[in-house]
Order: structure tokens, then sequence, then C-alpha cells
């Protein structure tokens, strides 16, 4: 009992953004408002709300690797497109019954998270670090994409699995939960949304307990001066190992949950623009804290289709000019400097008031 | 088949790959080396060169006046960028990776809406030769003489010239550089610029041997990072050995089982020598020597 309650002592902390009463009302009051979002809309909006939800899982895996642990990494995209296949390749080839869909997901991210533990062994006990990690991340998932679009011959199958080049893979069953009147899929819409909307809560609460942990503080601590975290007594090459590995982890489930979504999945799903997009949120949001992360990619996101919508073209150029003053201007994010903006102004007022 | 024609083959797929790899790498790791700046637009600064140099050729100049205009136009462009964007950010080497990036995303994504998704393309100079069974293409060797040439070039500007010996200076203390009255900024720029006029001659001279496509820049970068990687920071211990090893194991893997797989073996390649050699070749290599 104790045990749990310092687990959730551990919600707030020096490493996320947004303590005491009033912060947790605004979560619980956003939190209402998410619930009852699908009474007031219809079932096609709700569907592509998902769609930026998905999104965020992998958002939060590069605020995780590269805002907390300081290690850029353009190899999340990889994972996410290594789970999203495995999620298609084990579902076509075993089907939607007993529940195996959830089997499949969590198989799927497992390998996205083993590809992750491999790479990230040569990587971090190479001691590589900065500049080249986010290299050999970069090629990676070059290598990855040019490799699935390679796969149009028939002879790349995997079971009842065509990969099927460039095209992808699609027909993939959607997640069905097993109930006794028979199973109930759930579609891109508000089944679907109620459960990608709990593992956010879950995901985002969970990070935040990882985050405010002794682990979490020794991620911190090796990203501001690795030297000194090494003379600690810390392994950092581990805790490293163990970070990537999580983020590999949560992109996997973005990958995932993407292929569900939509259900279909692409090799461009892991090309150079896709890989630049979850930088370009995590980056405008503010990296370094998961409340800036969650906002930011749902801003941007949004943001992006709007203006895919009305000038598609010149949505990338706009993404692109963002990102380069983002780092120009407000390196921290600009979501992040709002928001630190605003409690700098409410802790004046509450002085001068006193 | 005899011996002869087949080491012949063997020799001008290593120099072919060689080239490839030399020319491709050179403007990143000049740029790395110098100034520990990672230019993801790297491949946009090749697409650059390419693209002036194939327009140049269309307005009826020479191909190799072509060339010097797209090399030109790139250096031009790259003191623009270093000016605008990547001097602001040299103490924070991460973010000039994300700059770089993004600045990427702006030039492949206005370049498609600018000129379009293709442009007509130069044909391939000087013709073929015939050894045994198989024709060859000389402009190949062209490309290989190049790379020769740009790295005998290289070594000249930077150990024969007074730019040089500043630059180098620069690079080892840049306060004492300073302190010294070099103007520090104005070396980044140059060497900077540089980087970019070098990226833009590789896509120059390649130019005439591929379809110009905005994206084209994203077949060079992979290559040219592998080969920084492995290399390490210096160009002559680690450009010029890197391509020579990579393009062993290119050629020889390609010929074994197509394209892509000569791909992944450099990708493997480059996963195993960082685990054993974090600082490269040439960061091996110094160590040895001190």
């Amino acid at each position: 009992m104790t045990g749990l309650v310092s687990l959730f002592r551990r919600l707030e902390g020096p490493q996320t953004l947004g303590r005491g009463p009033a912060f947790w009302a605004l979560f619980a009051l956003v939190l209402a408002g998410a619930l009852a979002y699908p009474l007031f809309s219809d079932g096609y909006t709700v569907g592509n709300t998902v769609y930026f939800f998905v999104w965020v899982f992998i958002a939060l895996s590069l605020s995780l690797i590269w805002g907390y642990g300081g290690s850029l990494s353009f190899g999340q995209t990889a994972f996410f497109g290594i789970a999203g296949y495995g999620y298609g390749i084990l579902t076509i080839n075993f089907g939607a019954a007993y529940g195996f869909t959830w089997i499949a997901l969590l198989l799927a991210i497992g390998m996205a998270a083993l590809v992750a533990a491999l790479l990230g062994y040569f990587m971090f006990f190479g001691r590589i670090a900065g500049v080249f990690l986010g290299i050999v991340t970069l090629a990676v998932t070059l290598m990855l994409e040019r490799f699935m679009a390679q796969t149009a011959g028939p002879e790349w199958r995997i079971g009842a699995a065509r990969l099927n080049g460039f095209n992808g893979m699609s027909a993939m069953p959607p997640l069905t939960i097993p109930w006794f009147g028979g199973p109930i899929p759930l579609f891109a819409d508000v089944g679907l949304y109620y459960v990608v909307l709990a593992m956010l809560v879950l995901v985002y609460l969970g990070l935040r307990i990882l985050m405010n942990s002794s682990f979490g503080n020794v991620i911190v601590a090796i990203r501001e001066n690795p030297e000194r975290a090494e003379m600690l007594g810390y392994d950092i090459r581990k805790y490293q190992l163990i970070t990537f590995v999580i983020g590999a982890a949560l992109a996997g489930l973005s990958g995932v949950l993407y292929t569900v979504w939509g259900q279909y999945i692409t090799p461009s799903s892991m090309g150079m623009t896709a890989a630049s997009l979850p930088l370009i949120w995590v980056a405008v949001g503010g990296r370094s804290d998961l409340t800036a992360t969650v906002i930011g990619t749902l801003v941007v996101l949004s943001g992006f289709q709007a203006l895919t919508i009305y000038g598609s073209q010149y949505a990338l150029v706009f993404m692109g000019v963002l990102l380069v003053l983002t780092v120009l201007i407000a390196p921290n994010g600009l979501v992040l400097g709002v928001i630190k903006g605003i409690t700098k102004l409410v802790t004046r007022r509450k002085q001068e008031a006193a | 088949m005899d011996i002869a024609t087949l080491a012949f083959s063997a020799l001008y797929q290593f120099g072919d790959a060689f080239a490839f790899l030399v020319l491709s790498a050179c403007g990143l790791a000049v740029i790395f080396g110098m100034m520990g700046v990672i230019n993801l637009a790297h491949g946009e600064f090749i697409m650059c060169g390419a693209y002036v140099t194939a327009a140049t050729v269309h307005a009826g100049l020479p191909l190799p006046l072509g060339i010097l205009c797209g090399t030109l136009a790139s250096a031009f462009v790259g003191v623009l960028v270093e000016l605008l964007v990547i001097r602001h950010l040299y103490e924070r080497p991460l973010d000039t990776i994300v700059a770089t990036w993004g600045l990427s995303l702006i030039a492949t994504q206005g370049t498609l809406i600018l000129v379009g998704s293709t442009m007509a393309g130069v044909g391939t100079p000087f013709g073929s030769f015939q050894v045994g069974a198989y024709s060859y293409s000389i402009y190949r060797i062209v490309l290989f003489v190049a790379a020769l040439a740009v790295l005998a070039a290289l070594y000249a500007l930077f150990n024969w010239t007074r730019f040089g010996v500043l630059a180098r200076a620069t690079i080892q203390v840049p306060h004492m550089a300073a302190a010294l009255g070099v103007d520090t900024r104005l070396i980044y720029s140059l060497t900077f610029a540089c980087g970019a006029g070098l990226a833009g001659l590789a896509g120059g001279l390649y130019a005439p041997t591929m379809t110009l496509v905005p994206t084209m820049g994203a077949t060079f970068i992979m290559e040219a990072f592998v080969t920084v990687v492995i290399g390490g920071a210096d160009v002559f211990l680690g450009t010029a050995p890197a391509g020579g090893i990579l393009a062993i194991v290119k050629s020889g893997m390609t010929s074994w089982q197509g394209q892509l797989f000569g791909q992944i073996g450099l990708l493997i390649a480059v996963i195993i020598v960082v685990r054993v050699l974090p600082k490269g070749i040439s960061g091996f290599v110094l160590r040895e020597r001190t």
C-alpha cells in the first residue's frame, strides 16, 4: 500500500511540468472533455481524432530519448514501421480470433524493442553519442524503407502475408475484443477512440512516474553531463540502452495503432518525410517535457492537417520553416516556452498580491 | 571470360563505388571534420549543384562550365545558409542537425513546387568502350579520376595555402586563433561554403548519370554519412581510406547479391565499425601515431 502511494507521489516531480491541485483539476477537466467528446461528434470525426492520438505515442518516445535522454534518434520511424509490419504479418497469418490481435500487438511491440536492443547495444556500448547516433539511426531507417520498398515480388511473403513492396500491406484485421456475444472489432470509430485514449492516459501517467523516479533522474543527469553521471557510479550505457528500448516500444505501439487505424502500412511511413514529422512536433512542442510534447504534437498535427487541406504543397515547406525558426528562436520549444511564461506570470501575480 | 577481363570488371566496379562514396562524402566530411557540424541538408546541396549544372547546360554552356556553375551556386547557397542559420548554432551541435533537417525539407519541397517533379537531364558524355564481353562507360572513369583530383586538391588547399593554415588553426584552438588575429567567423563561413561547393560539385558530376528529381539528394546522403561515420573527422586519414574499404564492401556485395545488398552491406559495416572504432578510422590512426 505504501508502495502504491509512493508510486503515485512520483506523478509530480522535478522532471515534469505541472503540480498541485490546480494542474490535476485541469487534467481531470481535459480528460472529462476528451471522454465526452464522442457524444457531441460523429463517428468519422472521432476516427480522425484517433489518428492524431496515434502519433502522440511516437512523439512521446522521441521526447523520452531526445528530450530527456539527450540522444537524438531518427530511428523512431524505423521501430514504428517494424511494429506496424509485424502486426500486419502476424494478424494476416493467424487471424483475429480469441483476442489474438492483442497478443499480436504485444508481439509486434516486442519485435521493435528487440531490434532496438540489438542496435542500441552496438551504439551505446560502442559509446556512440551526439551527432553520430543521429546519423546511424537515420541510416538504419532509410535502409529499412529501401528494403521494404523493393519487396514487391511474389517471393517476398511471410506465411500468407505478402509484403507488396511500395504499395505496402493492407487488409489486416483491426484490434478485436473477444466478447461473449461475439467478438467486437474496433474500427476507426468511437470504440477505438476510447481504447486509444485509455492507452494514451496510461502511457502519459506512466512516463511521468518513470521520469520522476530515480531512473528518470539518472537519465536527465546523463543528458546534462555524461561524464559526471559516470563518475557518480552509474553505468550510463545501460541506462541509455534501456531508455532507447522503452522509446522503441512506444514508437512500436504508435506503429501498431497506425496500422490498426487505417488497416494498411507502407514503406513510406518510414521514409525521410515520415521521420522528420515527429521531430518537428516534438521540437516545436518542447522536447524536454511530456506535457508540452503532447500539446505540441496535437496542435502542430492539426495545424499541419488544416494546411494540407488548403495548400497541400506548401504544408511541408511551412513545417520546415517552423522547425528552423523554433531551433533558432525558441530552442526549448514554443509550447514549453509559453507554459513557462504563464507560470512565471502567475507566480509573480501571487507574490504581488501577498 | 579470362582472368584479366574479370579483374578489370572488378576494378571498374570498385572505382565506380569509390568515386561515388568519396565525391558524395567530401563536402560533408569537410564541414563535419572542420566544424563538428553535421549538415543534413547535404543531399539538397548536391541536388542544387545537379540542377544548376543541368540548367546551364540546357542554356548552351559546355558541361565542364556547367559543373563549375553548379559548384559555385551551391557554395553561394552555403554561405547564405551559414550566415542565416548555422552561425547561430555552433554552441549546440545537436540543434544544427535539426535545423539543417528543416532546411532539407524546405529545399526538397520548394524545388518540387518551383521546378516540378522532374527536370530534363543531361546526356552522359564520352560514350563507352569494350573490354571482353562487357562495355564500360568512359564517364565513370572520369568520375574516378575526379574523385582522386578532389582529394588531392583538398590536401593541397589545407596544407599548402594560407587559408588552409588558418582553417586548421581555427579548428584546433578557436579562441587562440582569434587572439592571434584570425577572423574565425570568416573562416567558418568559408569552410562551410567549401563543403557546400564540394556537394555541388558532386551533384554536377553525377548530373549526367541520373534522373533529376527533387528527392535525388536522398540517394547520396546515406552513402555520404556512412563514409563520414566510418572515416571519422579527418578528410585524408578518414574519408579516403573509408571510401576505399566501403567501396570494396559495396562493389563486392552488389555484384554478389544486387544493389540493395550493397547498401545493406554498407550499413552492417558501419554498425560493426562504430562498435570497434568509435572515432572512426582517422581517430584510430591518430591514436596509434601519438
